[in-house]
C-alpha cells in the first residue's frame, strides 16, 4: 500500500547497509556511514511533512523505548519514528516497575530481551549503561543518553540541522557553549562534527569544560563574546539549575551575565549565525527567550523536526542488518 | 594438609635455584625442613651427603622463593561470606604462592577491638592453610572520628592498624591516633586520598575519563593527603605506611619525606603496575580499583619507584566482588579487584620485561613487608618458618577468571598473558597447595 505515496521511493533508493548492530556512540561511525544516515534523514524530513506518513519498513517490528530518565522530547521522538515506520513501539518506564524493586539494568534488560524486541532504545544515567546493554541482549541496542558520555542521535540530528541550514558542515565553525562537562550530548557533537570536518569551539566558565579537553583538538574560551567570536553556529547547552547557586558557577544571575546567549552576545558571532539549543531550554539562564525565540537564527525549532527523521533513519538502517542476520 | 615427607621425617628441596632477597642471595642451591622449619640452607650446587632418613624433592631447576607475604588483603568475613570466605581466600593465596595475608578490618563488623581480632584468628588457625593476620583498624568503626582500641587489639595479635580504604579525615584525629600507637609500637596505615577531591569519582580525571563521561579524581588528590600525613609524621615521630603509591606527583613527596629521614614506608598495588586508566577500555568493571588506574605516566613512576627501591612493598589489595556488583554501570559498580592468585605471575612480569631484577621483586613480596610487621617469615633462612614457593619461572599462563579460586572472580588480569606458574606452595612444612 505505501508504494503509492510520493517521497518514499526516494527515501528507498537511500537506504544502505548500515555495518553495525548498535547505535552506542559517534566515534563508532564513519564519514560515509554518517553521510549516508543525514541522505536518508532528509528523504524521512520530507515524507513526514506529508499528511500521510505512515510506511511499512519496520513492519512487525517490535521497538523497546527504556528510559531510566525522564525525557519527553526524546522518547516521544523514538515512539514517533519507530511508529511512523510501522513498528509496533513499547514504552517502559522503569521507575514504575521492577527497577524499583531493586532488579538491576541486567537483570531488566535479560529479561525485556526474552520478549524478542528488535530495537531497544535506552536512556540511562550511568556513562556505559548503554555500551553495558548491548553485551548483554540479542536485539539492537540504540543509545538515547548514558549518563555524561554520550548521546549518538542528537548529534545526527543536530548534523542534519546544520547541513539543511548550510548545506555543508565542513568548515562550519561552531562553538558549543555552557555545561560541557556534564553533557552526553557536547561529547557527541565534537565526535561527529570534527569527523565531518567543522571546527568546534568550546565555551564556558573553567569549572564546567572536562579536563584536559584541550586534547580533544577543539579550542577553549571562557570568554563567551571571543569564543563566539566568527562563529556560524552557536550551540547552547542546558544547564542544571542545581549545579548553579555556587556549586559550578556562584549563581544564576551571574551565569547569565558572562555566559548566557543573548543579542549582544550574539552580535560577535558571524551575521548568518544559527543557534541551536538540546533543549529543554533554561529561559533566561542559558539563553535568552528573544535569541530562542527569533526563527531567523534560532535553529531549536527544527532541531526537533529533524530529530524525528534522524531517528527514522538510525532504526531502518539498524533494522536492515537485522534483516541480513535472518 | 600433608607435611612434605607425608610421615614427619626432614625433607629437601634439591636441584632448585633459590631466590632469598633478605640474604641477597640467587644461584643453585636446596632446602633442608625439618618439623616446620628451615634447618638448613645450601646454597650452591653441591649438597654433599645428605643422610638417608631426609626425603628428597626434586625441584629440576624450577626457583624456590621464601612464601609470599601480602599485607593488603579483604576478605568477606566476617559479614559478606557471599564475596569470600577466609577458606576461598587460603585457598586461592596458596595457589599463588601466598602463605601470609594481612586481612583489612574493614569487614562487617569492623574489626576494630579485639574480640573480632580473637575470632577471626581463631577461625583462620581452624583452616590450616596459610598465615592469616589482622590489621584493626584505627577508629571506632573505621568512621575516622575516635581512636579504636589500638592497644588491646595490638595485645590480641594484630600487626598494623588502618581505616583500610578510608582517609581519616580530621587531622586532629589521625595526629592522635598516629602519637597513641606510637607508644605502643603500632604501625599505623593510611590512605592518601584527599576526600573532597575524590567524592564521587569512578576514575582517574584527564583525557580519558573526559571522553567516556566518568567523574574523575584529580592525581594531586594524592599527593594533597600524603603530604599532611608526612607533616603529622614529622609532628608526632609516629611510623607511618603509606597505603598505595599510585602517583608519579605523591612518590616525589613521598621520596623528599625519605630523604628527611621521615620513619615512612609504602605499598602500592600490583593493579597499579600492571595496569592503567586506557585498560577499562569499554567500561570494564573488573578494572575499577580504589585508588582508580591512572595514567601511563604515573604508571611508569610507579615502576620506577620499585626498581629503585623507594616503594618497598607491592600488595595484592585483593579485594573480591561479586558478579552482581560488578556487573553494573560503571559508575555503580563496586570497586576492587581479587589478586591473591596472580600477584606471583604478574609480578614477575617485570622480571621478563627486564625492567627490574629477579631479587628484587622478590623483595617487595617477601622480607621487605615481613621485616616491618617483624614477621619471621618470608626469608630462607636456618630457624625460619619453613613458608616456600617452587615456581616455573618461565612457564606461560593464560588467566582466564572464571576458573581462579576466589569466590568472586573479579581479575583485571581476565585473558592477560602471564609467566611464573606456582608448583607447590608450602607452609610450616605443609604442603599447601600443588603436588
Amino acid at each position: 500500500m505505501t508504494t503509492t505515496q510520493p517521497g518514499l521511493n526516494e527515501v528507498l533508493q537511500r537506504t544502505f547497509s548500515f555495518p553495525k548492530k548498535h547505535f552506542l556512540s559517534a566515534t563508532d561511525l564513519n564519514e560515509v556511514e554518517v553521510a549516508n544516515l543525514l541522505d536518508l534523514a532528509d528523504g524521512f524530513v520530507s515524507l513526514n511533512r506529508q499528511t500521510s506518513k505512515k510506511l511499512d519498513l519496520l513492519k512487525g517490528r517490535t521497538l523497546m523505548n527504556l528510559f531510566f530518565e525522564n525525557s519527553t522530547r526524546t522518547q516521544s521522538s523514538f515512539e514517533l519514528a519507530g511508529k511512523r515506520l510501522g513498528a509496533d513501539v513499547v514504552n517502559m518506564s522503569p521507575r514504575s516497575s521492577a527497577m524499583s524493586k531493586g532488579e538491576t539494568l541486567i537483570d531488566t534488560a535479560v529479561t525485556l530481551n526474552a520478549m524478542q524486541p528488535d530495537l531497544l532504545v535506552i536512556r540511562h544515567a550511568s556513562s556505559g549503561a548503554a555500551s553495558l546493554l548491548s553485551q548483554k541482549v540479542s536485539c539492537s541496542v540504540i543509545n538515547a543518553g548514558d549518563g555524561q558520555h554520550e548521546h549518538p542521535t542528537q548529534a545526527l540530528l543536530d548534523a542534519l540541522s546544520m547541513r539543511r541550514a548550510f548545506g555543508r558542515i565542513a568548515g562550519l565553525k561552531v562553538a558549543i557553549c555552557g555545561d560541557v562537562a556534564h553533557s552526553r550530548v557536547a561529547r557527541s557533537n565534537i565526535a561527529l562534527l570534527q569527523m565531518l570536518g567543522a571546527e568546534v569551539r568550546l565555551v564556558g566558565p573553567p569549572t564546567l569544560i572536562p579536563p584536559q579537553a584541550e586534547r580533544w583538538n577543539v579550542a577553549i574560551c571562557h570568554d563567551m563574546r571571543e569564543g563566539i567570536a566568527g562563529c556560524d553556529v552557536v550551540m547552547m547547552l542546558r544547564l542544571q539549575l542545581e549545579r548553579m547557586d555556587g556549586v559550578m558557577a556562584p549563581s544564576q544571575r551571574e551565569y547569565f551575565r558572562f555566559f548566557g546567549l543573548d543579542r549582544e552576545k550574539l552580535a560577535f558571532a558571524a551575521p548568518h549565525v544559527r543557534v541551536m539549543h538540546p533543549g529543554p531550554m533554561n529561559r533566561g539562564v542559558e539563553i535568552d527567550s528573544d535569541v530562542a525565540d527569533d526563527l531567523s537564527v534560532s535553529l531549536i525549532q527544527d532541531q526537533v523536526e529533524m530529530g524525528v527523521a534522524a531517528r527514522m533513519a538510525v532504526l531502518t538502517s539498524l533494522a536492515a542488518r537485522l534483516d541480513n542476520d535472518r | 594438609m600433608t607435611s612434605l615427607s607425608g610421615n614427619g621425617r626432614p625433607a629437601a628441596f634439591t636441584n632448585v635455584r633459590l631466590v632469598d632477597p633478605a640474604s641477597g642471595y640467587d644461584g643453585p642451591g636446596g632446602i633442608i625442613v625439618t618439623k616446620g622449619v628451615i634447618a638448613d640452607v645450601v646454597k650452591g650446587a653441591d649438597f654433599g651427603s645428605l643422610s638417608p632418613d631426609i626425603d628428597l624433592i626434586d625441584g629440576k631447576g624450577a626457583l624456590l622463593l621464601p612464601g609470599l607475604v601480602d599485607i593488603r588483603v579483604k576478605t568477606g568475613e566476617p559479614g559478606t561470606e557471599t564475596k569470600e570466605t577466609l577458606k576461598s581466600a587460603a585457598l586461592a593465596a596458596a595457589a599463588g604462592g601466598v602463605t601470609s595475608i594481612v586481612l583489612q578490618p574493614d569487614t562487617d563488623p569492623v574489626i576494630d577491638e579485639p574480640s573480632v581480632v580473637d575470632f577471626i584468628l581463631r577461625r583462620a588457625r581452624d583452616i590450616e592453610l596459610v598465615k592469616v593476620h589482622v590489621a584493626g583498624a584505627a577508629t571506632k568503626g573505621a568512621h575516622g572520628q575516635r581512636m579504636a582500641e589500638i592497644g588491646l587489639m595490638a595485645e590480641a595479635g594484630c600487626l598494623y592498624i588502618s581505616d583500610a580504604d578510608r582517609p581519616i579525615v580530621d587531622s586532629k584525629v589521625l595526629r592522635r591516633v598516629l602519637a597513641y600507637a606510637k607508644a605502643f609500637g603500632v604501625l599505623v596505615a593510611h590512605r592518601p586520598a584527599d576526600p573532597w577531591l575524590s567524592a564521587g569519582a569512578a576514575a582517574s580525571e584527564g583525557e580519558f575519563a573526559s571522553r567516556m563521561g566518568l567523574p574523575g579524581v584529580p592525581a594531586i588528590a594524592e599527593k594533597i593527603m600524603l603530604e599532611r600525613d608526612l607533616a603529622l609524621v614529622e609532628l608526632t615521630g609516629a611510623r607511618l605506611l603509606v597505603d598505595q603509591l599510585t602517583t608519579a606527583d605523591a612518590i616525589e613527596s613521598f621520596r623528599r619525606g625519605r630523604e628527611r629521614g621521615l620513619p615512612v614506608t609504602a605499598t602500592t598495588s600490583i593493579n597499579h603496575l600492571s595496569f592503567n586508566e586506557i585498560d577499562i577500555g569499554d567500561y570494564r568493571t573488573f578494572c575499577k580499583v580504589d585508588p582508580p588506574l591512572r595514567s601511563e605516566d604515573d604508571r611508569q613512576a610507579v615502576i620506577e619507584a620499585v626498581a629503585s627501591g623507594l616503594i618497598q612493598i607491592v600488595v595484592s589489595a585483593h579485594a573480591p566482588a561479586p558478579a552482581e556488583d560488578k556487573r553494573l554501570p560503571y559508575d555503580e559498580a563496586a570497586p576492587g579487584a581479587i589478586g591473591l592468585q596472580t600477584l606471583l605471575p604478574a609480578l614477575l612480569t617485570f622480571h621478563h620485561e627486564g625492567r627490574i631484577p629477579l631479587i628484587d621483586l622478590i623483595r617487595t613480596v617477601t622480607c621487605a613487608p615481613a621485616d616491618l610487621l617483624g614477621l619471621p617469615q618470608g626469608r630462607l633462612a636456618k630457624g625460619a618458618p619453613a613458608d616456600l614457593v617452587l615456581c616455573d619461572l618461565n612457564a606461560p599462563l593464560l588467566i582466564d577468571a572464571d576458573k581462579l579460586i576466589s569466590k568472586s572472580k573479579n581479575s583485571p588480569f581476565d585473558g592477560r598473558r602471564l609467566q611464573g606458574k606456582v608448583l607447590r606452595t608450602v607452609v610450616d612444612g605443609r604442603t599447601v597447595f600443588g603436588a
